[in-house]
């Protein structure tokens, strides 16, 4: 990394990367373009917030060799989940990480729609309360509906659905994030082995990401079908997938999964985009 | 005081107790008897409200929208509410159950995270909607830091917060403390509500002992029609404020008729005291988590005491019905191994 950029001079942060050798500045994106080293960077991480997101797209346009990966809610540009569709956008000069849920949950419902059509994919993501900070507190319907769109746009659901719970237990629990699908009547053991795929797949850049139990399967026969808002009755297989991701506790504590698959998911992106450049 | 407000929830909390299968015209017809019968507040949802239509709660025989129409025109004296739990319905659903007739909502989170609800209680203000905040799992937080959490929702701009016994695991000292601790720390025109389950058959005794201790909003349902086992009977509250000599203005004999002829007859599983719901409020586990707990059980051939228990052992609040699933496994694997 050339710079860590923030907007607080006194942020732990900044302090933290200055005692590690990297060069800061704190005056945000408009004192990173100031920068000597500005020429040299290929690649930008936004960690801020969607409007201030906004600014700094607008400033990476004006550089085309330049990129830029979005963590926060703006979604200029399209969602990316690396181990699902990086193929499709990974040469794009801007792309949205969608939601820390979304990261852990959305490669479950494309393993599932791999193998069979998936009609409806629905998560909950738990995490602990101390790991929300708050502008995920101010803003939790963007986290439900980003999520729920990227859950169709991405995982191919023809409906998604997302539910997010805090948790204020102490000690703090590690996130846990629950995949139900409703798909066609498939084959169970392919199901479960593209789970299985996707779920080492994900393990290379979030090695705390884990099938917490068995998958889980149910048939829903066509005389018992539920009523999909969206959807109308629909009938087929279910399919639970328990996960737990857990972070690596670098800097983050282990509990506070859901931060560190949002960054993890993005590095990987970035690092694939840069072998390929 | 006579400021008593009589909240029914037999059409939302009643939703779990039948896994959230009304029929749109039995909807209707309960919510017009219960106007008649002059309860002030008819709240109709999902059991876990609006959008909560899902695997993880149960999908409902309608949508909250299709429950909702052709509600709000008919009432002649009570106000048509509904439910809110941010991180799953959003405010774009609140929108479309106001544009529906909705004029009062409750907007719940878990009893530490209020800071969630201040989208939503902002936004429901702006629409000029009654707006409740709704403190669930009250249990698990002492009363001066649940009062905090109450008057940062008074802060957004609610004009009423609840206690909410989700577990029915509150006894009546317990009520009694934190509404004091609220009416302490809250201003005097932010009203105060109380919202209990009876599965330590203390839903009507700690309804009215956070009444005596300065609550005026009560919520309850016919013939107790809500998660566990139930919350307060609505007829047996009227029938006790009114020997108290206070007066709401309910029809206590109609209310009578609609639980024993409408309501009981719908319960496939009767909504009563019995070891399951008993073990909700002893261990303190969310109420809604029963008909989940007992699926599971069966499925994994486990006592759902067992779960329950487990279930509050680990800390789980309202809305994690999918870790119920995950207990089971852990239960049952431990089982086989040993």
């Amino acid at each position: 990394m050339a710079v860590l950029v923030g907007i607080d001079p006194k942020s732990d942060g900044l302090a933290r990367a200055e005692r590690m050798g990297v060069a800061t500045s704190s005056k945000g994106m408009d004192g990173l373009v100031e920068m000597p080293v500005w020429e040299e960077i290929a690649l930008v991480f936004d960690a801020t917030s969607a409007k201030a997101h906004a600014y700094h797209h607008s400033i990476i346009e004006k550089y085309p060799s330049k990129r830029i990966i979005d963590l926060t809610p703006a979604a200029i540009g399209p969602y990316l989940v690396p181990v699902v569709n990086f193929s499709e956008h990974g040469d794009l000069q801007n792309v949205n990480m969608v939601t820390c849920g979304g990261q852990a949950t959305i490669p479950i419902v494309a393993a599932v729609s791999k193998v069979a059509k998936v009609h409806y994919g629905e998560i909950v993501a738990s995490i602990a309360s101390k790991s929300a900070g708050p502008g995920t507190r101010a803003n939790i319907d963007e986290f439900t509906e980003t999520t729920s769109q990227a859950i169709e746009k991405v995982g191919g659901a023809a409906k998604g659905k997302a539910i997010i719970v805090l948790n204020p237990a102490e000690p703090p629990m590690v996130m846990r994030d629950t995949v139900f699908t409703l798909s066609e009547n498939g084959d169970q053991e392919a199901i479960r082995k593209s789970i299985q795929e996707m779920v080492a797949s994900v393990q290379k850049y979030v090695p705390g990401y884990t099938l917490h139990q068995e998958v889980q399967f149910e048939i829903i026969p066509e005389d018992q079908a539920v009523f999909i808002e969206g959807l109308g009755n629909r009938h087929g297989l279910k399919t639970t997938v328990l996960l737990q991701v857990k972070g690596a506790g670098h800097y983050l504590p282990e509990y506070a999964g859901n931060l560190d698959i949002m960054t993890s998911a993005a590095l990987a992106t970035g690092e694939r985009m840069v072998s390929l450049s | 005081m006579n400021n008593t407000y009589i909240q029914d929830v037999t059409l939302r909390d009643g939703m779990h107790a039948i896994k959230h299968q009304y029929g749109k015209e039995k909807v209707r017809e309960i919510a017009l008897a219960l106007d008649r019968a002059k309860v002030d507040a008819i709240e109709i949802s999902h059991g876990d409200g609006l959008k909560g239509g899902s695997f993880n709660y149960g999908f409902g025989a309608h949508t909250d929208w299709d429950w909702l129409d052709g509600i709000a025109d008919q009432l002649q004296h009570a106000v048509l509410t509904t439910l809110l739990l941010p991180g799953i319905g959003t405010i774009e659903d609140l929108k479309r159950a106001r544009d529906l007739g909705v004029a009062s909502v409750r907007i719940a989170t878990h009893c530490t995270e209020a800071d969630i609800s201040q989208q939503h209680i902002e936004a429901a203000k702006k629409m000029g909607m009654d707006v409740g905040g709704f403190l669930m799992m009250a249990h698990m937080n002492d009363p001066s830091n649940l009062a905090k959490e109450a008057k940062k929702m008074e802060s957004y701009g609610a004009d009423c917060v609840y206690v909410t016994d989700s577990a029915g695991a509150l006894l009546m000292d317990g009520v009694v403390e934190r509404i004091k601790a609220f009416r302490q720390i809250l201003e005097d025109k932010t009203e105060i509500g109380i919202h209990c389950h009876h599965n330590l058959s203390l839903g009507v005794a700690n309804t009215i002992v956070a009444f005596q201790a300065g609550a005026n909003r009560m919520d309850a349902s016919l013939a107790g029609m809500g998660a566990g086992a139930g919350n307060a009977p609505l007829e047996v509250l009227i029938a006790v404020l009114k020997k108290m000599d206070i007066h709401p203005n309910c029809d206590l004999f109609q209310l009578m008729d609609l639980a024993d002829d409408v309501i009981r007859p719908l319960q496939e599983r009767p909504v009563r005291v019995d070891r399951e719901t008993l073990s909700l409020g002893y261990a303190g586990v969310y109420s809604s988590f029963l008909l989940h707990s007992e699926r599971a059980a069966e499925k994994y051939g486990l006592d759902t005491r067992t779960i329950l228990n487990e279930l509050g052992k680990r800390k789980m609040v309202g809305g994690q019905e999918d870790m119920i699933v995950d207990v089971a496994l852990d239960l049952a694997k431990n089982r086989d191994n040993n």
